[in-house]
């Protein structure tokens, strides 16, 4: 009998409730950003707010749940963005090699040998450019090691018997990389990406926490983690509401590349 | 020079720290292009949102070299550095070095006690884990594990204090307390949220290296020959503790790094907490100050791990560092 795959199964519904919340928060929230000063906070188990409300009376439930698309767009953009980048210079550091590989290598050690968070932080909070600079900056940081990676899996490709016999019938060298080499590469780079999608949904929101990227008054995670963080007190919903959510997606995330990670490996195995 | 020599150790530790000098050089002034490239000014934002007087504000930035050209600011600020003095906050008008020294120890008794917590916790269940790869207890942590690598400071952080600041009341909820023992009470729950991401990941790194280590040869050739199953995990942890004790040097530079997040969560005077209010403010000497400290710190433990490998790696020492 096959034994059945919990794994998927149990990453899996989270991020389709996120991937609900992402595309169709216009429907479920529909009062997200409406605001009532006048009620102002409310605790959980009120009537018409289940998780209460946040100082400018907004629902917690519905502000969290409009809140996924900025929390998670941005974070799939910079793993696609820095995945290219990746798939691009990597490939070509790893087959073509020589000056470029040193270049390319010398770059990913200076990005490398720095604190992301930190960098993240005071680039993003100095050029203060809102969502979609951010979502650059930390393109441009998480790809050293996406870089790193593929330039790896390129060289361990470049010495098999299937590119020699390319090189034999006089294949372009553009040809051997994008049509021969990089599709053998794809599936570690597909998991790679998953996990930085992890990494950026953490970096993001830590940002949007702090302060920086996401506007005043968007519904964003980690903007409204930091504003729940003044009503510990009065109203818990808006603290563990948000709280959970990202604690949640990055778990199911994690789970579910560490899933397909170890299913590459063992195909590999078997080959 | 023979301790200059090709391969010798004090060639490579030159080599190193020339190469983190550089770092922080180049760090220094990508920072300080990026204040200057960006809107915002410091000045301004110092004499608060009301308009104020162009007399006031050329003074101001007359008093910090504001007015100069880029490149001649930089260079002033370069050679104050090298100096000692790394110039005068324009938010409070103290000098750096002050502000710093003032709360540099709290930043490092958050990065101490994680790192602690982190050891103390980490290492032992991977080890567990490892000796008992597909128990209750090792599928628990494993998943245990995946949360924690996942999952943000500042999130965790905000649900512990709640539970056990707010909810039980057991620790304070914000500050950094009174000095002394009050201090590290206060530390403990920001502590155990800084622990808990990075303890993960030593707890995973841990039991790899033992599971590694468990498969060797020699593991199967030393119980056929009889040794006894404690003579035979003494022999598998010499060796599999090696890359976790190298590792942990790095876990320190990382636990200082990670400390802006909740030092800002828990309401922390310490260093990180000035960075991120000080990148908000544009005050260039700080931003400065810290990142550069902070890269220092950072670059200075992974040296440290490499030289401890050395120590401890008998392959290490014959094949040379490269």
């Amino acid at each position: 009998m096959k034994r059945i795959q919990w794994t998927p199964i149990v990453a899996g519904i989270p991020l389709a409730i996120v991937g609900v919340f992402v595309l169709f928060s216009g429907i479920i929230a529909p009062d997200a950003t409406k605001q009532d000063i006048l009620t102002g906070v409310t605790p959980p188990g009120t009537p018409g707010h289940p998780f209460g409300t946040d100082q400018l009376g907004r629902d917690i439930l519905q502000l969290a749940i409009a809140g996924a698309r900025s929390a998670v767009v941005g974070p799939i953009v910079i793993a696609l963005g820095s995945m290219l980048i990746g798939l691009v210079l990597g490939t070509l550091a790893g087959y073509i090699g020589g000056g470029l590989d040193i270049a390319l290598s010398k770059y990913a050690d200076l990005l490398l040998a720095l604190p992301t968070t930190l960098i993240a932080l005071v680039v993003a909070g100095l050029v203060d450019g809102g969502y979609w600079v951010t979502v650059l900056v930390l393109t441009v940081l998480f790809s050293p090691t996406d870089i790193r990676m593929v330039r790896g899996a390129v060289i361990a490709q470049a010495s098999r018997p299937y590119i020699e016999s390319a090189k034999v019938l006089r294949l372009s060298r553009r040809r051997i990389m994008f049509r021969h080499i990089v599709p053998n590469v794809l599936p570690i780079a597909l998991t790679t990406m998953l996990l930085n999608i992890a990494f950026a949904l953490v970096a993001m929101s830590a940002l949007s926490f702090l302060g920086f990227g996401v506007g005043p008054g968007t519904p964003d995670w980690g903007r409204q983690l930091s504003d729940g963080r003044d009503l510990l007190g009065q109203n818990w919903g808006a603290v563990v509401v948000p709280g959970v959510l990202i604690i949640v997606t990055a778990a199911a995330i994690n789970l579910m590349g560490d899933w397909l990670q170890e299913r590459f490996d063992a195909r590999a195995v078997a080959r | 020079m023979r301790v200059l020599a090709r391969g010798s150790l004090g060639r490579y530790v030159a080599v190193r720290l020339a190469a983190t000098l550089l770092l922080l050089l180049a760090l220094s002034f990508i920072v300080f292009g990026l204040l200057h490239l960006t809107p915002g000014d410091p000045a301004r934002n110092l004499l608060g949102p009301k308009n104020p007087s162009p007399e006031a504000l050329e003074a101001i930035r007359a008093k910090y070299n504001l007015d100069e050209p880029f490149l001649r600011q930089y260079f002033l600020w370069l050679g104050n550095v090298l100096h000692g003095d790394f110039g005068t906050s324009i938010r409070s008008d103290i000098p750096v070095t002050d502000l710093l020294s003032e709360r540099i120890w709290l930043t490092f008794q958050l990065a101490g006690l994680s790192f602690v917590l982190t050891v103390l916790v980490g290492v032992p269940l991977g080890i567990a884990a490892a000796w008992r790869a597909g128990s209750t207890l090792d599928r628990a942590v494993s998943v245990t594990s995946i949360v924690g690598v996942g999952a943000p400071s500042y999130a965790v952080g905000l649900l512990l204090l709640y539970v056990f600041g707010v909810w039980l009341d057991i620790f304070p909820v914000y500050g950094s307390g009174d000095g002394g023992l009050d201090t590290w009470w206060h530390l403990v729950l920001p502590a155990i949220t800084l622990a808990f991401g990075i303890g993960a990941l030593v707890f995973k790194l841990t039991r790899t290296a033992v599971l590694g280590e468990l498969q060797q040869d020699y593991v199967a050739f030393a119980y056929s020959r009889g040794l006894a199953r404690r003579q035979v995990r003494g022999l598998v942890l010499r060796n599999a503790l090696i890359p976790v004790a190298t590792s942990l040097g790095l876990v320190f530079g990382f636990l200082f790094g990670g400390t802006i997040l909740v030092e800002v969560t828990f309401a922390l005077a310490g260093i990180g907490s000035l960075l991120a209010s000080s990148v908000t403010f544009k005050d260039i000497p700080v931003v400065q100050a810290i990142t550069l400290l902070t890269a220092l710190v950072i670059a200075l433990t992974a040296l440290g791990v490499d030289l401890l490998y050395y120590a401890v790696d008998p392959r290490v020492r014959k094949r040379g560092l490269q």
